[in-house]
Formats: C-alpha cells, structure tokens, sequence
C-alpha cells in the first residue's frame, strides 16, 4: 500500500467512524439544542464524504440544506418549545414508562433493526462491479439539452422525480399554514452587526444562488442548491428583522410559490398533448425548457424554504 | 519538492497549528467567551495560513481570488458570529470566568 492510499483510507476511515458516532450522538442526546448541534456537524462530515466520492452535486446541496437549512428550522422550531429543556435535576431522575410506552419502543427498535438488517443483506447483493448507469446517460447527454450530466438526469431523464419533489416541498408548507401557522416571534431590537452582516452578505448569496443556477446546466450546481442560497438569503433578513410588506405577502408570494410546481405541470401536459410521453422534451428545446424550469423551481425552492423558516400563516408574512 | 512546496507546507503548517490551538482551547477553557476568542483565532489567522499555503500551490491568479474571497467571507462570518454569541450569553447573564 503506498502512502497516498494509506491517507485516504485513514481520511475515509476517521469520517465513516465519525459519521457514525455523530449520528449516534445526535439521536441519543437528552438536550434538543446539543442534538441540533450534532445534527449539523454530522450534515458538514457527510457532505465532506460526499466530496471524497466525487459528488460534489450532492455535497451542495447536503451542506445547504442539510446543514443550513434544516438547523435553522430546527434551531427555529426549538426556540418555539420554550423552556422544555431537560434540568440537570431531571435528566438524572430515571425515566419511568408505562408498559404501553415500553412495548411501543421495543417495537420501532425491532422494526428499525429488521431494515438496518435488510439494508445491508441488498447491499450485499448489488453486483460490486456494476458500471451503474452512467455510460447510458453520457450516451444520450446530446439529446438532453444541457452538459452537466447530474442536471440531465433530475431534469430531463427523471424530470418526474423533480416534480414530485418539488409537490412536496410545497406540501410541507402547506401543511404548516394549515395549522395556522406559528405565532410571530417576538420582534427583538435591531443588532448593529447583525444587520450590517446582511447587507453586506445578501447580495452575496443573490449572486451565488444566480451562479449555482446557471452553472447548473454544465458544471455541479442547480435549482435546488440556488434555491436553498436563496432560502438562506430569506432566513437571514428575517433573523436581521427584516419584513416584506404586507401587499406582497399576498397573490406575490403564492405565485413565486407556485411557479416552479406549475411550470413543471405545463411542461407535461404539452409534452403529451405534442404526442410525446410525460416530460419527454423535444431535443431542440429541451435546453430550453430546462433552464426556464430551473429559474421558476429556484425561485419557488428559495420562497419555499424561507417562507418554512418563518413559518407564519400567510396573512401575517413576513422573510423572504 | 522545489522550494513553492516547501513554502506552501510551512504555511499549511502553521495553519494546522492554529487550528489545533484554537481546538484545544475550545475544550480547555473555562467560559463561552475564552472559547469563542480561542476560536475566532483559529478560524481568522488558521485559515488565512491555509488560504496562502494553498495559494503559493494554485494553478492561476483566479484561483488565488476565489481563495482569498473564501476568507474574507469566513473572516466576515467569523468575527459577526461569535460577536452575536458573545452579546447573546452576555444578555441570557452568563458570567464573565473571574479566577
């Protein structure tokens, strides 16, 4: 074994370990806040592993949204709990459970296990030297209208997928309004640096989300990664105190929502009223259609996303 | 190794030491506020030996651009950070660590 190989196989080794044990940490931690924590750290090694196997589409949008965004809607959802911490008076109390609790948790223990199980005997049965299907997308690359491969698959290829992802993250929203969404958090007085700090970083991120989407079509990036660099621009101003006027909380903010699910939806119906099958675009404009997509599904990720993020029913709006 | 390389892996090294520095002191001192000054030393001086460590090795001016923009944001989102944690912690009453 050569030195190189010997680094990375140390590098691999102290991340896969780490993985693990954040995670571990993460779920078994009595304090919420201190499981957030690890939850992020585990989001920032994951994404780092993501880069060593050569997925830095993934490692993108790992380290935006799942490091990013959803600490901060968990930071934000605990700040909304108020003061259920566990004190270090009744974290060393021991737990009582009634029986009904007990069974309950020995049941999702078994079913986890069972899938843990099943997960590794699939595992162990892929074929270890399958070349996967990378050599068939390269070879229809051409007709897909864009050269990044990554975005040829989620746009064009399994374009499907994109939209039923897309469905759900409107859902999810929805679902948050449907409940009447949350009280407004208390206004706190402005931070000096804490503004100055957004409006020297808003810009910023206005121009990376922009860049992640154009170079989306040739290199690694797109509408999900420039739409959660625009979610974050969202959560920024909200947390500096900013607020949209009320005029444009309204009939504004759901057709940014919406724009990205419903283009999508236009483009498969002409794709089958023009004769073809669902989202099968026409080669000529497939280049197109797909960056038109991408505009309208990072416009509707980022309002998506930070409108989660604030998490007040619509009347009362304010973020992104 | 011609002497770019020698150069970049002094400076890589000093870097390292800053953040190991810096590490140690997040675990080793008493108070959020002695941390966050161990930390904000790291992040700020660490990565600016890493950023030139890597800039004597990048293959273009543009590379160096994008590297030192990488650490004028850190150093931007460093340095408001640990201000808003330190006025955070000062406003929740934790205690200053007198000896």
């Amino acid at each position: 074994m050569d030195r190189l190989t010997l680094v990375l196989w140390i590098f691999d080794s102290v991340t896969g370990l780490g993985l693990l044990l954040l995670a571990g940490w993460a779920l078994a931690s009595p304090q919420l806040f201190r499981g957030i924590i690890l939850f992020v750290a585990f989001s920032l090694m994951m994404s780092i592993a993501w880069v060593r196997i050569d997925a830095p589409d993934v490692a993108l949008a790992e380290i935006a949204i799942g490091a990013g965004l959803t600490g901060a809607l968990l930071l934000a959802a605990l700040s909304r709990l108020g003061d259920s911490e566990p004190t270090q008076e009744s974290m060393n109390r021991p737990i009582e459970r009634s029986y009904r609790a007990r069974t309950f948790r020995s049941l999702t223990a078994s079913l986890l296990a069972a899938v843990a199980v099943a997960l590794v005997f699939l595992i162990l049965a892929l074929p270890g030297d399958s070349e996967g299907l990378g050599a068939e997308v390269a070879a229809s690359l051409d007709a897909s209208g864009v050269s990044s491969p990554v975005t040829a698959v989620l746009l064009n290829f399994r374009g499907y997928d994109t939209l039923l992802e897309l469905l759900v993250l409107l859902l999810a929203l929805l679902g948050v309004w449907s409940l009447g969404g949350l009280p407004a958090q208390p206004v706190s007085p402005a931070v000096l640096v804490l503004d100055t700090l957004a409006r020297i970083l808003i810009p910023v991120l206005l121009l990376s989300s922009a860049y992640l989407l154009w170079a989306g079509t040739h290199a690694p990036g797109g509408a999900f990664q420039a739409g959660a660099v625009l979610g974050a621009a969202g959560v920024l101003l909200s947390l500096a105190g900013w607020q949209v006027r009320q005029r444009y909380t309204g009939v504004t903010l759901r057709l940014l929502l919406i724009a990205g699910p419903s283009l999508f939806l236009a483009f498969a119906l002409y794709t089958i009223v023009a004769g073809q099958s669902l989202l099968e675009y026409p080669p000529q404009r497939a280049g197109v259609m797909i960056v038109l997509l991408e505009v309208a599904a990072t416009l509707s990720i980022g309002t998506t996303l930070a409108a989660l993020f604030v998490a007040e029913g619509p009347r009362n709006k304010e973020g992104q | 190794m011609i002497l770019s390389d020698y150069v970049a892996a002094v400076l890589l090294l000093v870097g390292v030491f800053f953040f190991l520095a810096g590490t140690v002191g997040l675990v080793r001192f008493p108070d959020v506020y002695t941390r966050l000054h161990a930390l904000t030393k790291s992040d700020n001086v660490g990565l600016g030996f890493v950023v030139m460590g890597l800039a004597v090795e990048a293959e273009s001016w543009f590379v160096v651009g994008k590297l030192l923009l990488i650490w004028m944001l850190v150093l931007l989102a460093g340095a408001s950070v640990a201000h808003l944690i330190a006025r955070g912690a000062t406003q929740r009453g934790v205690r200053m660590w007198t000896d």
